[in-house]
């Protein structure tokens, strides 16, 4: 009986959990007239297409998408390698210093980003890279929560007998990253690029601040949707499936490893 | 004879190189980290300190030293205390009911169970949705004419809420968004410690005929207080930092400005007042003072969270 309670509450969270996105790809579907019937159309209609057609006649979604795509990948690419590398000299290298830097980095992970956005805007203004991607990309290559993912990961995986093998061969340091090291953190490197990736796609804030609306990301392009065409409710839905989907299908891919390495993290922190 | 030295020369350099790799390597590799947190963390975060003693917007050139002026300003600035007390609203209906929640949510998963995977990732779903997402999502679901959650109001007789104009039922919409998106997150960090909880100590209270609650309150919670006390202080840094939401709301419910936060203010936020002086009216100098101040907010509340989540978790014991 209790057994049969705890799946009926898991099941209506999970309703709970999943309705609002189904909802708003129902909305997307239908022609505008349909937001003013009663009761509200549950099921989706056949509009979706022409609508999500109208989006990229609206806003410059295409390009969204692109930029979306090159920036989280690049930022995703850079964060796995730069965090493996300081993950692997915070975990097993020694090195004078290294656990008051190892503090500070973990400490940097509660410093409000929003703090610094004022001056962060006016210096991308100085080197002339607001509208550019560059103000996305260059500031987020690497930081503290994946160096201090990697840290936590290698420590563990990572035997240390098999660095002194490859000392007493008389490999390099760098060799041994990329010989030993590399091939070990893949695992934990992939999960960690999943992460990034997907709160790369989602930032908001810092590409609102410096970016145009004629060259946006996703999210920026989004928000052009939903602040210009106030009553259009059904494009800013549409834009919102569409650049929201392509998401929920690679999680709901490698969701087990996604929550895997969000476990463990959480465990170690 | 020459070549022995050249050996012993070749050997040297060899022992040389290999010192330098262990003492400097180290360093080479976390500099990448470094230089850049100097570059985009530290130097903006001492330099809004420089900014806020000045009178500076980006229409001039000249920027005039007023030393503590902008704080004084913001001291009797009305619209800065509505957004204080906005932020806090938001921030408590939105973080306590949430982590009651998680905690209960990853008590119920924290057991053998069909299908543990396909409730894990249901429960991040909304996680993994962009904030923008979520605010289109739910200003449509909170329209006043033919939003969902009114369609269902009106079968017990409640007609018509305008959720975005009343400063309550702003708040209330604004903290669903929040919850919706956080509360299936902060249950698997949860059930992540709680995994760790040692099994014998369950069996034993069982065997003891403690209920469920009651293992809930005196094995389970104090066992992950480090995890509760982790998760309320994160939450409470983020609740304090609130912007997309009212932003997008403001935005998308028609009700007035886009960075005001509603007509009236209701629904402005502290980070929302922040980014309206700097980039709405480009009074940076202001703002920067402004968000100084915010900052203080935030390690007060966090910093007070922090000591009573200790707290209270000790008194489970």
């Amino acid at each position: 009986m209790r057994r049969r309670l705890t799946y009926l509450t898991l099941l209506a969270v999970a309703f709970f959990s999943v309705f609002p996105l189904y909802y708003s790809v129902v909305v997307a579907s239908r022609h505008n007239s349909a937001l003013a019937e009663v009761p509200p159309p549950l099921l989706p209609g056949g509009n979706f297409f022409a609508n999500v057609a109208r989006v990229f006649d609206t806003v410059p979604f295409a390009m969204a998408l692109l930029n979306s795509f090159l920036v989280a990948g690049s930022i995703a690419v850079a964060v796995m390698f730069f965090s493996t590398l300081a993950g692997f000299a915070f975990a097993k290298l020694s090195f004078r210093g290294k656990n008051i830097l190892l503090l500070v980095t973990v400490a940097t992970m509660m410093v409000p980003a929003q703090l610094g956005i004022i001056p962060l805007y006016m210096l991308m203004v100085k080197i002339e890279w607001t509208g550019s991607m560059y103000a996305l990309v260059v500031p987020a290559l690497v930081n503290a929560f994946g160096v201090f993912f990697m840290t936590q990961y290698l420590s563990r995986a990572l035997p240390t007998e098999l660095l002194e093998a490859g000392r007493v061969d008389g490999a390099t340091t760098w060799r041994l990253f990329w010989h030993v090291v590399l091939p070990t953190a893949r695992p934990a490197a992939a999960v960690l690029g999943m992460l990034t990736f997907m709160s790369a796609w989602n930032d908001y804030f810092w590409p609102l601040v410096v970016l145009t609306p004629e060259n946006p990301t996703v999210q920026v392009a989004l928000s052009t949707l939903a602040s210009g065409y106030v009553n259009d409710y059904v494009l800013g839905l549409s834009g919102t499936a569409v650049g929201t989907l392509p998401l929920i299908l690679v999680f709901i891919v490698l969701g087990k490893q996604i929550i895997g390495g969000i476990m463990q993290g959480a465990v170690k922190g | 004879m020459a070549t022995l030295q050249a050996t012993a020369r070749r050997g040297h350099r060899r022992l040389v190189r290999h010192t330098l790799d262990l003492k400097l390597s180290p360093y080479a590799y976390i500099a990448p980290f470094f230089l850049l947190f100097c570059a985009f963390g530290v130097f903006p975060l001492i330099f809004t300190a420089w900014v806020s003693l000045h009178e500076w917007t980006l229409t001039s050139d000249v920027h005039t030293f007023v030393g503590a002026d902008n704080f004084t300003t913001l001291l009797g600035d009305g619209y800065f205390w509505n957004a204080t007390f906005n932020t806090f609203s938001i921030g408590i209906i939105s973080t306590v009911p949430q982590l009651v929640l998680a905690i209960w949510l990853a008590h119920l998963l924290n057991r053998p169970l069909r299908a543990q995977t396909f409730f894990r990732i249901t429960l991040l779903v909304p996680n993994v949705t962009s904030v923008v997402a979520v605010v289109v999502i739910f200003s449509q679901l909170f329209g006043r004419d033919y939003g969902l959650i009114n369609w269902m109001l009106s079968w017990f007789g409640i007609d018509g809420v305008a959720w975005a104009e009343g400063t309550a039922t702003s708040h209330v919409a604004i903290s669903a968004m929040i919850m919706w998106r956080w509360t299936g997150y902060n249950a698997l960090i949860f059930l992540a410690a709680m995994q760790a909880v040692p099994k014998e100590l369950y069996e034993a209270a069982t065997l003891d005929g403690a209920s469920n609650l009651t293992q809930l309150r005196k094995i389970t919670i104090p066992m992950i207080r480090p995890t509760i006390v982790f998760v309320v202080t994160v939450s409470t840094i983020g609740a304090m930092q609130i912007l997309a939401e009212p932003l997008l709301f403001g935005a998308g419910s028609g009700a007035g400005g886009i960075t005001s936060g509603g007509p009236d203010h209701q629904f402005q936020t502290l980070a929302l007042y922040v980014y309206d002086l700097g980039f709405n009216k480009f009074d940076f100098g202001y703002a920067s003072a402004a968000s100084w101040v915010m900052f203080l907010f935030v390690v007060l509340a966090a910093g007070v969270n922090y000591l009573l989540t200790r707290r209270m978790g000790g008194a489970f014991k």
